[in-house]
């Protein structure tokens, strides 16, 4: 079905896209069809860069264990690593 | 017989006179032969809705696919345009009506045409459908398991999208609904409701659902394909564009 159902978070980082490395300033989160995996829905994420095109994406399209899976390994990995590198400032000369 | 067809990309004239990119397939004898609009599903103006539009043009209709993204991501691959538009929120209803119209307003001026247009659409584009019959003077349209024509979308959703069905006073043809059984959105009880108040305004319609299939049961390639509803749907179509839409 088209669930609407959507997620908008704004995002810092990078992604690789199909050409090259592109600053993530949003993702997309949403439960709707795929465009490719084959299922008739699964939890998609999408990392975008809206001032660099549509093209600066980067799309997952996951089955809802695997997206629970990994959502709980992004919290586990994250509460384990040491509190002072959680929030180290960026390097200088990159993009945050 | 003489069957050959065209297939290309043209541009048209949008909502707010914007140009906007659509896919025309059409016979290519004298006709005169009526149209139909294609609205494509929310993951985008994607290979499988070029194909329907070329198979209404293999049963000799001229028929139209506008690029409901192209303003956002004119260019783009269809997965990338259908990310681009979600991100913003989805397309508004306005727009939706005004490109529609274009691309019937296009499919109008063909020399081979009878004046006569329909318009057919699936997933998010069977709202629309509904929409459009109901905004414009059209000639028959069908809505493929649109929701929220009735029942209101999730709270807190991003998307601009609005329940319709009061609008059923204004719609302005026949109108034909192919739906899932197993489908939620939109549920059974949510297009009895919907055929409750087309009988209510004393409407040309019917409703078709189909058992052992749920959403996006037209979608060849899909999970959701279901090919004994999607193989009766297709003849509904066609029988009722023949009658409302052949010279």
């Amino acid at each position: 079905m088209c669930t609407y159902l959507t997620e908008k978070v704004a995002a810092t980082g990078s992604a690789r896209g199909a050409s090259d490395w592109f600053d993530v300033s949003e993702a997309t989160v949403y439960f709707d069809h795929p465009q490719h995996a084959q299922y008739a829905h699964t939890l998609n994420i999408d990392f975008l860069n809206p001032d660099q095109g549509p093209s600066a994406r980067v799309a997952v399209e996951l089955t809802a264990e695997t997206a629970r899976a990994l959502a709980q390994a992004i919290v586990s990995t994250l509460s384990s690593v040491p509190t002072g590198l959680l929030e180290e400032p960026a390097l200088s000369g990159h993009a945050t | 017989m003489y069957d050959a067809m065209l297939a290309e990309t043209v541009k048209i004239t949008g909502a707010g006179g914007d140009e906007v990119e659509a896919y025309v397939a059409r016979p290519l004898n004298a006709g005169p032969h009526g149209g139909v609009v294609v609205i494509h599903h929310m993951p985008g103006y994607d290979e499988a809705h070029k194909q329907i539009t070329r198979k209404f043009a293999s049963r000799g209709y001229l028929a139209i696919c506008p690029n409901l993204y192209y303003r956002e991501a004119p260019g783009a691959d269809p997965g990338d345009a259908s990310a681009a538009a979600r991100a913003l929120g989805g397309v508004p209803d306005d727009r939706l009506v005004g490109d529609v119209g274009g691309a019937a307003d296009y499919l109008r001026s063909l020399t081979t045409s009878n004046g006569k247009v329909g318009v057919i659409g699936y997933c998010s584009g069977g709202r629309q459908s509904f929409l459009a019959a109901c905004r414009l003077q059209l000639d028959a349209a069908v809505d493929c398991y649109g929701a929220f024509v009735v029942g209101k979308p999730p709270e807190g959703m991003p998307f601009q999208i609005e329940p319709i069905v009061h609008l059923t006073k204004d719609l302005s043809c026949p109108l034909l609904g192919l739906f899932g059984q197993d489908d939620s959105t939109p549920s059974p009880e949510e297009t009895a409701e919907f055929e409750v108040e087309l009988k209510q305004h004393g409407k040309t319609y019917e409703f078709h659902t189909f058992e052992g299939a749920g959403h996006g049961f037209f979608d060849v390639d899909r999970k959701s394909h279901r090919p004994k509803a999607a193989y009766e749907g297709w003849k509904k179509v066609f029988d009722f564009y023949g009658r409302h839409l052949a010279s």
